[in-house]
Formats: C-alpha cells, sequence, structure tokens
C-alpha cells in the first residue's frame, strides 16, 4: 500500500502541490488527470525522490520515504517512467536493462568484471519479452521509434521490481493506433506484474476505459477520486477539467 | 543476441604483444629519436587516455586535467629528491597524493556542470600553476626541479641506463593503459556511459552519480599523474610547463585528434601530436601557428577524431554486411 499524506510541495510563491492526501492499494491501477499544471508530475517526482516536499508523508507498505535517498527510495520498491522517455541514447536495448540492472543491484562501481554481468541477463530478456522489445535488443536506443524509446524507458524501471510503477503520460506523443497498443502492453503488464500501476494520461478514452480508479488533480489540489463513473458525473471535475463535450466520448 | 563483451585475455594478448614490440623495437631499430618519442608517446598516452576517461566516458570536460601530469612529475620528482626512496616507493607515494588531491578538487569541481565544471577544473591547475611558481625553495620556481631526479637501481636494475628507463616507461604505459581498459570495459566503466548519455535517469535507477563520478576523476587523475611521472623519470625534472593550462588544453587535442569514442583514440592522438610537433618544430619556430591551424582543421571540419572515422567505416561495413545477408536469407 502506497499511502500519501498532506504532501505540499512549493516553488517560491507558487504551490505546486497543497495538501495531497491519497492512497494507493496494493496491485491497484489508478489513472491520475488533470489540467496542465496541476502538479501530476510535481506529484510523481515527489512520490519517487525526483522532488523532496516541503511538509507530508509518503509511505509504501509503512515505510516512510520523504528525507530519504533516490537510490533508497528505488530500493524501497518505487519505479518510474518519464513524459519524455529517459533512455541511454549509445546503449543498446539489451545494454539498457543490463546497465539498469547492475546500478540497481549496487554493482555500478564494481571494476573487477567486465560487462555485462552474465548472471543478470534473465531478467533483461524476461523484461524485454514482456514489453516487445526481444527482435530490438541489439538496436540502439536512439535509433529506435519513438513508441519504442516510451518502451525501453517503462523496461528500465521494470527491470528493477518495482512494488509501484509511476508512468508519466506512457502515450504521450503517440498517434492513436500506437496509443492503444501502448496502453495494451500497460494493462498487460499490471495484470501480469500485480504491482501497483499510477498513470498520468491526457487521453480521457484511455483513462476512462483502462482505470478503475481515477485521481483529479486541479491547481495542485485534488479535487476528486473516485470510479470512472463517479469522476464522470463530478460536477467539479467537469468544470475544471472535463467540460461538458467529453461526456459523449467517455460513455 | 548478446551485447558484445570484451575479454580480459584478449586484451593482456594485445598489450603483450604490444609490450614485446615496443622493447625489442629500439634493439631492431636503435635510435635516440625514436626511443625519445616513444617515451613521450608513453606519457601523453596516458595523460590523455585517463582525460578521455573523463571527456569520453564520463561527459566531463575538464581543463585542468594538466594539474595531475604536473603534480605527478613533481610529486614523484621531489619524492626522490628529498626523501631518497626508491623508483617503485616514489611512484606508489605520488599515485596516493595525487588520489588525495583529486579527491578535494573532484569533491569541489564535479558539483558544478558542464562549462563551469571545466572553469573550475582550470582554476585549480591555474592555482597549482602559480603555487609551483611562487614556491621556489620547494618547487625550483620558474627553472623547475634543480639538480636532476636521482635514479638510484632497484632490484639490480639501474635506471642510470637509458635502455632501462626506455623499458620502465613503456611498461607503465602498457600497464596504465591495461588498467584503464579494464575500469572502462567493467560495470564500473558502463555507468559512466550511463552517466555521460543521461545522469537523471542513471541516477533514478539507483546510481550514485557524484560517487561514481568523484571516482573517475581519482582514477583519471592518478594516471595523468603516472605520465607526469614518466615525463620526470625522462626529463630528469619537473617544470611549471607540466602544470600550465597549455599542457590541459594539448591533452584534449590529442582526445580530439585521436578520437573519444575507441579506447585507443587518445593514444593515436597522443603519437599523431608528438609527430608533428617533431616535425613542425624542426622547420619553423612559428609551430603554434601550423598547430592551430590543424586543431581548427580538425575542430571545424572534420569534428571527429582519426579512431572515431575509422570505427565509423567499420560499423557501417558491418551494416552493411548485415543487410546484404538479411537480404539474401529473404
Amino acid at each position: 500500500m502506497l499511502e500519501v499524506s498532506s504532501l505540499r510541495k512549493s516553488f517560491g510563491g507558487v504551490v505546486a502541490i497543497s495538501d495531497v492526501s491519497l492512497s494507493f492499494p496494493t496491485a491497484s491501477l489508478t489513472a491520475i488527470i488533470g489540467p496542465n499544471g496541476a502538479g501530476k508530475s510535481t506529484f510523481f517526482n515527489l512520490i519517487s525522490g525526483g522532488l523532496r516536499p516541503d511538509s507530508g508523508s509518503v509511505r509504501l507498505n509503512g515505510v516512510e520515504l520523504v528525507g530519504r535517498s533516490r537510490s533508497d527510495i528505488i530500493d524501497a520498491g518505487i519505479g518510474r517512467a518519464f513524459q519524455v522517455a529517459q533512455i541511454f541514447p549509445t546503449f543498446t536495448v539489451e545494454q539498457s536493462l543490463l546497465g539498469a540492472i547492475t546500478a540497481h543491484q549496487k554493482r555500478a562501481q564494481n571494476i573487477q568484471r567486465r560487462f555485462p554481468l552474465s548472471e543478470m541477463r534473465d531478467r533483461a530478456l524476461e523484461v524485454a519479452e514482456m514489453l516487445g522489445l526481444i527482435d530490438k535488443l541489439g538496436v540502439t536506443a536512439s535509433n529506435l521509434s519513438h513508441g519504442d524509446q516510451k518502451l525501453l524507458d517503462i523496461a528500465l524501471a521494470l527491470v528493477l521490481n518495482p512494488k509501484v510503477l509511476l508512468l508519466d503520460e506512457p502515450t504521450a506523443g503517440m498517434g492513436p493506433d500506437e496509443r492503444w497498443r501502448m496502453i495494451d502492453r500497460v494493462h498487460e503488464l499490471w495484470e501480469r506484474e500485480k504491482i501497483t500501476l499510477i498513470f498520468i494520461e491526457h487521453d480521457m478514452d484511455i483513462v476512462f476505459k483502462i482505470a478503475p480508479r481515477i485521481c483529479v488533480l486541479c491547481y495542485g489540489k485534488l479535487l476528486a477520486e473516485g470510479t470512472p463513473a463517479e469522476i464522470r458525473d463530478n460536477q467539479a471535475v467537469i468544470e475544471a477539467y472535463l467540460g461538458t463535450s467529453h461526456e459523449g466520448a467517455v460513455a | 543476441m548478446a551485447p558484445k563483451q570484451t575479454t580480459l585475455s584478449r586484451d593482456l594478448l594485445i598489450a603483450g604483444v604490444a609490450l614485446l614490440v615496443l622493447l625489442i623495437l629500439p634493439v631492431l631499430w636503435p635510435s635516440k629519436a625514436l626511443s625519445d618519442l616513444i617515451i613521450r608517446v608513453s606519457a601523453f598516452s596516458l595523460f590523455a587516455t585517463s582525460l578521455n576517461l573523463l571527456v569520453g566516458y564520463t561527459g566531463m570536460v575538464s581543463f585542468g586535467h594538466g594539474m595531475f601530469f604536473g603534480f605527478g612529475a613533481y610529486c614523484f620528482g621531489l619524492s626522490m629528491q628529498r626523501l631518497g626512496v626508491s623508483i617503485p616507493t616514489a611512484l606508489l607515494l605520488t599515485i596516493a597524493l595525487t588520489a588525495v588531491l583529486a579527491a578535494v578538487v573532484g569533491a569541489i569541481s564535479i558539483r558544478l556542470k558542464e562549462i563551469y565544471f571545466a572553469f573550475i577544473t582550470l582554476a585549480f591547475q591555474m592555482l597549482l600553476h602559480s603555487l609551483i611558481i611562487a614556491w621556489v625553495p620547494l618547487t625550483g620556481g620558474d627553472q623547475g626541479l634543480m639538480g636532476g631526479i636521482p635514479r638510484p637501481e632497484f632490484l639490480g636494475i639501474d635506471f642510470g641506463l637509458e635502455s632501462n628507463r626506455y623499458a620502465f616507461s613503456v611498461i607503465l604505459m602498457i600497464v596504465g593503459l591495461l588498467a584503464l581498459r579494464h575500469v572502462a570495459e567493467s560495470p564500473f566503466g558502463y555507468t559512466l556511459r550511463m552517466i555521460r548519455d543521461n545522469p537523471e535517469r542513471a541516477s533514478f535507477l539507483g546510481v550514485n552519480v557524484f560517487r561514481t563520478k568523484l571516482t573517475a576523476f581519482i582514477i583519471a587523475g592518478i594516471f595523468g599523474a603516472v605520465g607526469g611521472v614518466i615525463m620526470a623519470m625522462f626529463v630528469s625534472g619537473a617544470y611549471p610547463e607540466f602544470a600550465n593550462w597549455t599542457m590541459s588544453g594539448e591533452g584534449i587535442f590529442m582526445v580530439m585528434l585521436g578520437g573519444i569514442s575507441t579506447f585507443l583514440g587518445p593514444t593515436v592522438g597522443a603519437v599523431i601530436l608528438s609527430l608533428l610537433n617533431d616535425l613542425i618544430t624542426r622547420r619553423t619556430e612559428h609551430h603554434g601557428i601550423f598547430l592551430g591551424v590543424i586543431i581548427l582543421v580538425f575542430a571545424l571540419g572534420l569534428r571527429k577524431g582519426v579512431t572515431d572515422f575509422i570505427a565509423d567505416w567499420f560499423q557501417a561495413r558491418r551494416e552493411s554486411a548485415g543487410a546484404q545477408l538479411k537480404g539474401g536469407r529473404q
């Protein structure tokens, strides 16, 4: 269970996240939505150690994460992928995954052996298979398509065996077909790995179709949370974000 | 397809052959000019390759790497002169003190990024250079270490003999390059590449970016200093020019000239620059102009080093062969 309590973060005079409290049960799938500037990515940064909150608490299975190093937070089980795919452009897909596992297993400072460490290969191949990258193991990351770069970004988080996986707009910059392929993979991943998956998404068709639970952030505050039906009918959410024109599309 | 893994045994074999060739060369072709050139290349090769651990592998462009070359030369020379220790002891002492210096300079500099990192390393280098000039009783000031560096025998090896000094230099170079190669191909070396490519992502995978960069800075400093030791042995002294900013500039030029994407690129750069220096200075006193033009051609025209071009050519050939094979199967 991931529990976020009274989380607050401001930048100068601008409050990015204001007293947000949410809990995410183990193996749940939750979408975070909200207009641009709502604080969604900041919320992810606060959970994953990218930013330190001004106040509040983030607990994973009862263990406090606030104040711990980024490395400790990853070890505790928080993994994340980014809005713009964060990859290693000169590495092949396989090298990227092996490098990630090496780092996670505290072998990044090892100078006794040669890279890659053979005992890490099975996990790398397993994740590559899971995300449909198995045929691209030898391809340099910078030569991958946009969609495959996003998948590699997710794979980099997944090889670390996270308990909670944060996906910041996994379909950003994709065409309609590619979006659905990506979201199908994400959904399969969640079902198969039984991890707590939280994703930020702007495409409401996707959100309402796959997320059993939705949280809405607006100007740094939690505006609403609930099932797709509850969110769709929430007057405050409609006024602040969805608008009336979307009702047909999400029905 | 498993990622290509280099093996230590293969590298040991290559290093062994290279060492053998370098040791036999003066016997087959006795020439003072050639052995002098190889000794200078040995010093610069370690200096430039260690700099490339920062520039090419980690993405940290240091303008102050000459500081370690100069520090190594002075530290070694002073240990031999003042402490009267053996050559290996002076070498180990130099390595230890350089590690401390690099740890201090690195801990301050690495917090800064890109151009600020480059300038603070340059500032530290200028500080060391000024200290060498000003501290005359210890360093001999702008005249350099006076009285020469003693060359006591060690285990029956007479370092007064030029051939032994030559062997000492090439052995240090080969062992140093082998060690740097092993570092570059280790999980640590690949972590450096991850940091170069995307430090933010690396940190989100659990890499301690600061500690890893600092370790790289210390390793690079140590091998840069060993380059200085070779040079101090060769010229039997240490001079402020070894720690001047121009030394760092030459190091960067060697890396650029030889190429940053291959391990031996900086060594090739060291060979080319040493040859150019010899050839041009023999013909004109305005050698700086000619070197400057060559630097401009590489920096503006080619934008790659010699070995980068060779590596790209092999890569293109491999890809073309792979495409043909694929086409044939279809």
